[in-house]
């Protein structure tokens, strides 16, 4: 059976011999290194920067927000002198109620399109893609490098849209008409909000190229030995994402198109007629639209999306586990399994977000179902990964530590989700507090801590240095206190009623007595966003001057770690022959010996004796 | 050896195989673009059918018809256009990619004679919602048609000159695949703008 194989394997290198071995030239200027490359280790930093330095107007964003909750109509302290310029305030520097639809707005869209999509597919994707499948690119640099060329403009736009007229586009991330269609409705509904949809759908645009990139490189340019099936799960996370993207993100663009449509020929797709604003003067010019098309095509796309933001995270947290834990990952076809499940059903729950949209309750309750399927394969999942830490010699280094956080924040998210998935109970908290709370948890919570533990496993393999580990677990310890100070007591406000979206709850009296919680989220969230410079300063000191790191600091045995750190353009020397799986810890070594094998290193499949 | 999608046939290089795959996904992509868009149509229509009936029964079925018959013939010339590609006969190749453009210019011009008698009547997209749709669809398909467009000619351009006869085939394998997936959508498109009637 091993010959069999070994001549299986040769045969297949042949077969590579011609097109893959061979290595292109290195990039020759300045410019084709760092600005125009090819090379995806590249093009995935130039996504990580720039998504950084959206997650830092986001984040700025986010402390505007929250000192307007706290201290409704007081000046904003220092931030408020630069914001004045971008947002509506008063003129003692207080935020205007328009204003704070603007930043609620922005923040919401930069951190979803402009932060998160970017840095798990763009940036994660990128650099591991290729590099788990044993390749030396993706199977079209040019699209890859394309891609980013869109997104970029994508976010010159959504940056530029604060500076138009009337400002930014304060229909809120999720852009429901007729708010976000009728320039007289809202200050940022005009010129802001038409920024916002040619933005978006640029940024759809280089998705869609990224997705069918993946897809490609993962199914045809494996090594030879590399069945799917000993696929690392971070790269089976970003094959189930990318199938999302490329089949559920062109439906997004429609969505934006047909807005596009209305704005820009004054047509009214999502104007009903009769539509009026004050008095008797009629919106749109014809009616006949349906505002709540808009949130079926929306939804199609962004309830998907919310799993093109969380499938990543599960793949980078099941490596970091099996890592630290020392053991092979529990059920790696079954999480393969559920990551499909979660995709199939992905597609037939957007209804969900729309329970209170007054739609058929039959409608309602097959929506229900369907949601709630969903927590079948995410549990599987949670339960696999605590499967994979039992009895494993854990090592809590922060990558860890992170992948650990992602287990239990996706908990809590998942579960309220539920919750809000139950159509009685969502009509009580649908618009309230309580969904801000879910959604951070599983995004934030979630996505971002694997993020954060995914670059701060992959930093030696990206600059070749070793972040500093003490600055790592504090920036960990501070971040995981406060997300959970910040976002636990957003579970309470929302039972208590309290709204998402409104500029001033000392407005309402029912709202006051819990204003003092309020207080105590936005004093956290101000640490929690300080204590981020702690990551920001670690990460760009340790890229300069941090400790040379070993080709393989965290005795991991996918691809990656056989090559040096930072990885040489051409990614592999020769294109690497793969044996095994990617978890191979543990389990299968003699006393004494290192306790993991690299995927390419030769011998017999452990997996394969039974 | 399952690393790599089985080749279709010898001679075929895998970075084609590669492209072919990348093309198909594409226009995975592509046919949901418009799926959200008939999507929309439908749920607008079945919301004011008479509306629907009345507006449209101001297009031109005629022209139509002419259109449909220019974008069938020309998938006819590019599938043409191919087959001569695969078999090196490069001469053939560029008449045949010629006469496709020809008729995919022949399908622009009678759109254009079709939307500036519209304007001409005064009727654009903020006329009623039935225009906005119908505007929306058939523009959105003529970008694609003009984007084919592009990419014939760069093909036809590569076909005079004398380039290796496999590379051209790949690229005309690609671009026929695009143009019939255009062709495709209008199939749907003629219909459900022009003949459809609900009780
Ligand atoms: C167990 C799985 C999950 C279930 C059952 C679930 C259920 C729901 C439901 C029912 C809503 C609508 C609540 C409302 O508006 O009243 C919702 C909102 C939301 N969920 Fe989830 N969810 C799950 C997982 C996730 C994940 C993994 C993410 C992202 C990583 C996510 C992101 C969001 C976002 C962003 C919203 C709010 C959208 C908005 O209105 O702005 N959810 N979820
Ligand atoms: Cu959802």
């Amino acid at each position: 059976m091993i010959e069999a194989h070994a001549a299986a394997v040769s045969g297949g290198a042949a077969e590579h011999a011609h097109d893959e071995d061979h290595i292109h030239p290195p990039p020759a200027t300045w410019f084709t290194k760092y600005v125009w490359t090819y090379d995806h280790k590249t093009i995935g930093k130039q996504y990580l920067f720039t998504a950084m330095f959206f997650g830092l107007i986001g984040g700025l964003l986010a402390m505007l927000i929250r000192w307007q909750l706290a201290y409704p109509g007081q000046p904003v302290p220092w931030l408020g002198s630069i914001a004045k310029a971008m947002f509506f305030f008063d003129d003692n520097g207080a935020i205007l109620p328009e204003g704070y639809n603007q930043m609620v707005t922005m923040h919401g869209t930069i951190m979803i399109f402009f932060v998160v999509i970017p840095i798990i597919v763009g940036a994660m994707g990128n650099f591991l893609i290729p590099l788990h499948v044993g390749a030396r690119d993706v199977a079209f640099p040019f699209l890859n490098a394309l891609s980013y060329w869109l997104y970029l403009p994508a976010s010159v736009i959504i940056f530029a849209s604060f500076f138009v007229d009337k400002g930014a586009a304060a229909a809120g991330w999720t852009s429901y008409p007729p708010l976000s269609a009728v320039a007289e409705m809202a200050p940022g509904s005009g010129l802001g909000q038409t920024f916002w949809l040619l933005s978006v759908f640029l940024l759809g645009f280089s998705s869609i190229v990224g997705g069918l990139n993946f897809l490609t490189t993962i199914i045809t340019m494996r090594a030879p030995g590399l069945t799917m099936w000993r696929l690392p799960l971070v790269t089976w996370a970003q094959f189930v994402t990318s199938i999302f993207q490329t089949l559920a993100t062109p439906v997004l663009a429609s969505a934006v198109c047909l807005m596009l449509v209305d704005k820009l020929t004054g047509s009214s797709l999502f104007l009903p007629a009769g539509l009026h604003l004050t008095g008797d003067k009629a919106v749109g010019n014809s009616g006949g639209g349906s505002a709540l098309m808009w949130q079926h095509i929306f939804w199609f796309y962004s309830h998907p999306a919310v799993y093109i933001l969380v499938l990543p995270g599960m793949g980078v947290a099941s490596d970091l586990l099996a890592t630290f834990a020392r053991k092979p990952i529990f059920g790696y076809k079954v999480m393969v399994f559920s990551m499909s499940g979660i995709i199939g059903l992905g597609f037939i729950v957007w209804g969900h977000h729309m329970f209170v949209s007054g739609m058929n309750p039959m409608v309602g309750t097959s929506f229900m179902m369907a949601t709630m399927l969903i927590a079948l394969p995410s549990g599987v999942k949670v339960f696999n990964w605590l499967a994979t830490l039992w009895g494993g010699n854990i090592r809590f280094t922060t990558p860890m530590l992170c992948a650990l956080s992602f287990v239990a924040m996706f908990i809590i998210g998942g579960l309220s989700g539920l919750f809000m998935a139950a159509t009685p109970v969502d009509i009580f908290i649908h618009d309230t507090y309580y969904v801000v709370a879910h959604f951070h948890y599983v995004v934030f919570g979630g996505t971002l801590f694997a993020m954060f533990g995914g670059i701060y496993f992959w930093f030696p393999k990206m600059f070749g240095r070793m972040c500093n580990e003490t600055l790592a677990k504090l920036h960990w310890a501070v971040t995981f206190i406060t997300f959970n100070a910040v976002f636990f007591p957003m579970h309470i406000l929302g039972e208590g009623g309290h709204m998402r979206r409104i500029a001033d709850p000392t407005n309402y009296d029912f709202l006051l007595p819990l204003q003092p919680m309020n207080v105590f989220i936005s004093i956290s969230a101000f640490v929690l966003g300080a204590g981020q410079f702690i990551f920001l300063g670690n990460f760009f000191y340790s890229m300069f001057f941090g400790p040379k790191a070993d080709p393989n600091p965290w005795q991991s045995n996918t691809l990656e770690w056989t090559t040096p750190s930072p990885i040489p353009y051409y990614n592999y020397e020769k294109i690497p022959t793969v044996y095994r799986g990617p978890y191979e810890y543990s389990t299968t070594v003699a006393e004494g010996q290192a306790d993991w094998l690299a995927q390419s290193t030769p011998g017999a499949d452990p997996a394969e004796h039974h | 050896m399952e690393n790599v999608a089985a080749l279709p046939h010898p001679g075929v290089s895998l970075q084609h195989a590669r492209a072919k795959f990348g093309m198909w996904l594409f226009l995975g992509s592509e046919v949901m673009f418009f799926a959200g868009f008939i999507g929309a149509y439908i749920v607008l229509r079945s919301a004011n059918p008479g509306l629907f009936e009345r507006e449209f029964a101001q297009l031109s079925r005629p022209l139509a018809a002419i259109n449909t018959m220019f974008l069938i013939a020309s998938s006819l010339t590019m599938a043409l256009a191919v087959y001569s590609s695969q078999h090196g006969q490069r001469e053939k190749v560029g008449n045949f990619l010629m006469a496709t453009i020809m008729l995919a210019c022949g399908f622009m011009v009678i759109k254009t004679i079709e939307y500036t008698t519209k304007f001409s009547h005064g009727i654009f997209p903020s006329t009623s919602v039935p225009f906005a749709i119908y505007y929306t669809l058939t523009g959105f398909h003529a970008l694609h048609v003009f984007a084919g467009i592009l990419a014939l000619l760069v093909l036809w351009g590569r076909a005079q000159a004398p380039a290796s006869a496999t590379a051209m085939a790949g690229a005309c394998e690609l671009v026929g695949l695009y143009w019939h997936l255009v062709d495709l959508i209008w199939i749907f498109l003629f219909p459900l703008l022009y003949l459809l009637k609900f009780p």
